[in-house]
């Protein structure tokens, strides 16, 4: 059997963040019930993989995906159990928003099978939390994270974010320690990145606001070395786990390995194949009533494409890639398909060598981009 | 009674602002005529060229022939022969009035006389032409004819009392125009007996034919199997059609003395039928070639680049066509440090240089880079050698420098009464001397200023517009070169010189120009790994600084739920804008600098 990694899409939320550019919309309660008697319908509808594939990660993201009634996350697992077969022991994620989820939710999360928690808290200053559109308080935060506890949830990530409008590095050092106080076992921390379309975009426009990358550097050095030093080893660019505890369905994307996405805009890398779901809410059901396609985009990937992606997606992992790997899946050394970008980076020191091994230097965990087009094909 | 063919010939052109109604009024007369059915028309006959619609503008001449049944019964051949309508084609104009014996000269009735109407109304007189005023647009509610034909009167001194008045958008009063235009413009001389003269006014590139040229009999007959020389070039040529310009071109036996038509004769390049140029018959040549033919000499030069330096024979190729229907826009292989290798090219003004660079990205579908234009300087060294210098990375150094010379124009600006503060401010600003002022009216003048070519390439007619809010309209040309204060002013970036950002200009405005053009490259410099110093120099001496300073990230922290599609579109996007840089030392620099001395705005 081959692994598999099922990501389901929940585009609701209570209100939109004015960072976010994701897939999500407030006030459409009205739709969600008849949102998830689609994506049930398309969960139903999905090639049979059951002897085939074995799921090994599933990861429902949004928008909140709290936000809806917990019945209907639980149909959810339920069709997907019906339609895939899914590891007893796999990594069962779902995120959350403070206030989202109370003791009765988390407990039907917990027996149906979902075994991670992932808590958006962003920052912990109440001020700054209200500036980027978040609708609760890091008291809130709390609360939300002892109940998860006390339900049983052992495997919790906290997001965060850095380099906010108006946000120090004091705020930053403070939000560290205060989380590390609560010993979750992974954290997301982001470096702020103003999308366009955004709230927070549009409002910067005149650019009263400009990030300061000086500032931003400055505060993600400090999460390496403060959360390395409080028993987080970071293992991507933007996270920090516990021994043990990286977020599998994440290493799925940087390794190249298949996942299908489900429901709204969700994104699928399946048989060599890369696609998308309908974007468009209305469409997504009406396409889905109608018994039509809802993949778009599809495209499959040549070997080329597959080995450029291979690099700067595991280029994203701090211990890099592997060449024995990369000669696994495509009879070549990346060492010969990349010699000249290789040694120019590696001359001026953007990444290391070391016996079969590429990775990220100091200064290309800063450039990365620089270094991952770099792989592109001209 | 019967007329002979020269009295029933017409030819005549038509003088108008931009925006008068040139072309409209061209359309109704061919309408009118009835040579074509409406159905033939395109939306404007004699604009022929996109770029020309969408400017409003006609850029190259063309000539059409009218058959039109007058009021006395008798079927008279118009030929209409259009003129470009910009200051840059003035030599141009000059040779199409040449062809005619009148020219009518369209008036907007609310908004006057405008100073490039005054500039061909001159060429006009200087031709001789019966100048037959025209007023147009009188429908419309600030339409004023009665001031407008005082206007007339008193700047031109014509008769302009009982001029039509028209509106050729509504088609009010065409009749009348092409009545007025067999009573007043005066037929030509029958001259048929006299050995072959005639006037080149256009010619073009045509794939089958070769070159057309379209011609003006002055004298004699010219027909298909004639040997013709040119008398500019001394070239001969049989000739293999002569024509006239239908709906299409119409070919016939003999064009005589008074007709406007076109011949071919399979030659190659429109370099040997030369606007204004005498045509003879090869065996029974005229005494004299018609008086008037200059070779042109283009005004403003401005290195052209492709983007990308793998396109160099592309752009050879599309200039090589271009010129094959140009004979003004010049050019020669040129190279660039910072550039590459590209071509140096010379233009007859600012508008003739935006027409080829819009003609060779959009019609030749190539990426430019363009360097800020110049004008040609009169160097003489120390050593009494003197030389031209196109362009500014050719000036010797300044020890090498006796001094330099620079071409001043004439120009006439004509505007509502209340701008002349503006207009002096920003003549004065461009090193402009004051000649004179003259009221055509009570609320209207025109200025006459003496000013440094340098001064008006770059961006004065814009600046002029926006500060006369479009009124003010403006007329120049060369007058003569004068000894003038100038200097070289160098960029460097991260301590490089920048040769394709180099220019020249006078002492006096070195440390402004110095300034802003720092301030803007700083804009449109990306921030790059290190912190790049850009430089403004004047003779060793650094006159302005500003600092790029270091990227300190660039990195995406987020994975976007598995979207990699996403991601590798943005990784893409960033090689593909990194590609389309100029690595100049190891500073990458975009195209937009190369233009940015364009943009400077002087305030």
């Amino acid at each position: 059997m081959k692994d598999l990694s099922l990501y389901i899409h929940i585009p609701f939320c209570k209100q939109k963040c004015y960072y976010c550019d994701f897939l999500s919309f407030s006030n459409e309660e009205d739709t969600v019930s008849i949102y998830f008697d689609a994506l049930n319908r398309e969960i139903n509808n999905t090639p049979n993989t059951k002897d085939e594939y074995l799921v090994k990660t599933i990861f429902i993201g949004g928008g909140t995906p709290t936000y809806v009634h917990f019945k209907y996350i639980i149909k959810v697992i339920e069709t997907i159990k019906n339609n895939f077969s899914v590891d007893p022991e796999a990594e069962i994620s779902i995120e959350s928003n403070p206030g989202t989820c109370n003791i009765d939710s988390l407990y039907a999360y917990k027996n149906i099978g979902i075994n991670r928690l992932s808590i958006g808290l962003q920052c912990w200053q109440n001020n700054l939390l209200k500036n980027i559109g978040r609708i609760h308080t890091h008291e809130e935060f709390v609360n939300s994270y002892i109940n998860a506890k006390q339900v049983g949830f052992t495997n919790i990530n906290i997001d965060l974010i850095f380099g906010l409008p108006n946000q120090s590095i004091s705020h930053w050092m403070e939000t560290l320690y205060e989380v590390c106080k609560l010993e979750p076992t992974h954290l997301s921390c982001y470096s702020l990145k103003l999308e366009e379309g955004t709230v927070l975009y549009k409002s910067n426009l005149s650019n009263q606001f400009t990030i300061d990358e000086e500032l931003d550097r400055h505060m993600y050095y400090y999460s390496i070395e403060y959360l390395n030093n409080s028993g987080y080893y970071q293992y991507e660019i933007s996270n920090f786990a516990k021994p043990n505890m990286e977020c599998n369905h994440n290493l799925v994307y940087w390794e190249l390995k298949p996942y299908i996405g489900l429901g709204l805009g969700a994104h699928s890398y399946f048989e060599g194949y890369r696609y998308s779901n309908e974007e468009n809410i209305k469409q997504y059901i009406h396409k889905i009533q109608n018994g039509d396609t809802i993949n778009t985009a599809k495209m499959l990937l040549s070997v080329e494409d597959m080995k450029a992606e291979f690099i700067f997606l595991g280029l994203r992992k701090i211990h890099g890639i592997y060449d024995k790997f990369y000669r696994r899946m495509f009879n070549s050394s990346f060492f010969d398909d990349y010699e000249k970008e290789i040694n120019q980076l590696v001359k001026e020191d953007y990444i290391i060598i070391t016996d079969g091994n590429l990775k990220l230097s100091k200064k290309g965990l800063d450039f990365a981009n620089f270094v991952f087009m770099s792989f592109l094909n001209d | 009674m019967t007329l002979s063919k020269q009295e029933r010939t017409r030819n005549f052109s038509i003088i108008a602002h931009i925006d008068h109604g040139k072309s409209t009024l061209a359309d109704r007369l061919i309408q009118k005529t009835g040579l074509l059915t409406e159905r033939e028309m395109s939306n404007q006959v004699l604009d022929n060229m996109d770029l020309e619609r969408e400017r409003g503008i006609t850029i190259k001449l063309q000539a059409v022939r009218l058959v039109y049944k007058a009021n006395d019964g008798e079927e008279y051949f118009f030929n209409l022969i259009d003129t470009p309508g910009h200051v840059d084609f003035t030599y141009e104009v000059s040779r199409s009035l040449a062809a005619c014996e009148g020219a009518l000269l369209i008036v907007d009735a609310a908004q006057g006389i405008e100073a490039q109407t005054m500039a061909n109304v001159y060429l006009a007189l200087e031709n001789e032409l019966e100048i037959i005023p025209i007023i147009n647009k009188i429908d419309l509610p600030s339409a004023n004819p009665e001031m407008v034909i005082n206007e007339i009167e008193d700047i031109i001194g014509i008769e302009a009392q009982g001029a039509p008045l028209i509106s050729a958008k509504e088609g009010i009063n065409i009749e009348e125009v092409l009545e007025t235009i067999v009573k007043k413009v005066p037929a030509p001389l029958n001259k048929d007996h006299l050995p072959l003269k005639a006037l080149i006014f256009d010619s073009y590139y045509d794939q089958y034919r070769g070159v057309v040229a379209s011609i003006r009999i002055k004298e004699g007959k010219i027909n298909k199997g004639m040997k013709v020389k040119m008398m500019a070039t001394n070239k001969v040529y049989e000739i293999d059609e002569v024509g006239v310009f239908a709906n299409t071109l119409l070919p016939i036996n003999e064009l005589i003395s008074g007709d406007v038509g076109y011949i071919s004769a399979s030659i190659k390049n429109v370099k040997d039928t030369r606007v204004g140029d005498t045509i003879t018959e090869a065996l029974n040549p005229t005494d004299e070639a018609l008086p008037g033919y200059k070779k042109i000499i283009p005004m403003v030069y401005s290195g052209i680049y492709p983007a990308d330096g793998s396109k160099y024979d592309d752009l050879r190729e599309a200039l090589d066509k271009l010129q094959l229907n140009d004979a003004s826009l010049m050019f020669e292989p040129e190279t660039s440090i910072a550039l590459g290798f590209g071509f140096r090219c010379g233009f007859l003004g600012l508008l003739h240089m935006e027409i080829i660079q819009e003609r060779l990205e959009r019609e030749y579908n190539l990426d430019l880079v363009t360097t800020a234009p110049s004008v040609i300087y009169n160097v003489t060294k120390t050593n009494g050698e003197e030389i031209q210098v196109d362009n500014p990375a050719n000036l010797p150094p300044t020890v090498e420098v006796s001094h330099m010379e620079e071409p001043i124009v004439n120009a006439h600006i004509m505007a509502p009464s209340q701008y002349v503060g503006v207009i002096m401010d920003l003549c004065q600003e461009r090193r402009g001397e004051y000649i004179t002022m003259n009221y055509i009216e009570d609320t209207r003048v025109v200025l006459e200023y003496d000013l440094p070519l340098n001064e008006i390439i770059y961006d004065f007619f814009d600046a002029l517009k926006s500060r006369t809010k479009g009124y003010a309209s403006f007329d120049y040309e060369v007058k003569e070169y004068r000894r003038s204060d100038l200097v070289k002013l160098d960029i460097l970036l991260n301590g490089e010189m920048v040769d394709a950002l180099s220019f020249i200009v006078h002492r006096s405005k070195a440390y402004n120009r110095g300034r802003s053009i720092t301030e803007k490259l700083k804009e449109v410099i990306p921030r790059q790994m290190f912190e790049i110093p850009v430089q403004a120099i004047v003779g060793g001496k650094v006159i302005a600084r500003e600092t790029i300073r270091a990227m300190r990230k660039d990195v995406l922290a987020k994975c976007y739920g598995g979207d990699i599609s996403r991601k590798r579109k943005l990784l893409e996007k960033q090689k593909e804008g990194k590609k389309r840089m100029r690595q100049v030392g190891n500073v990458e620099v975009p195209q937009e600098a190369f233009m940015a001395v364009l943009k400077l705005d002087d305030k």
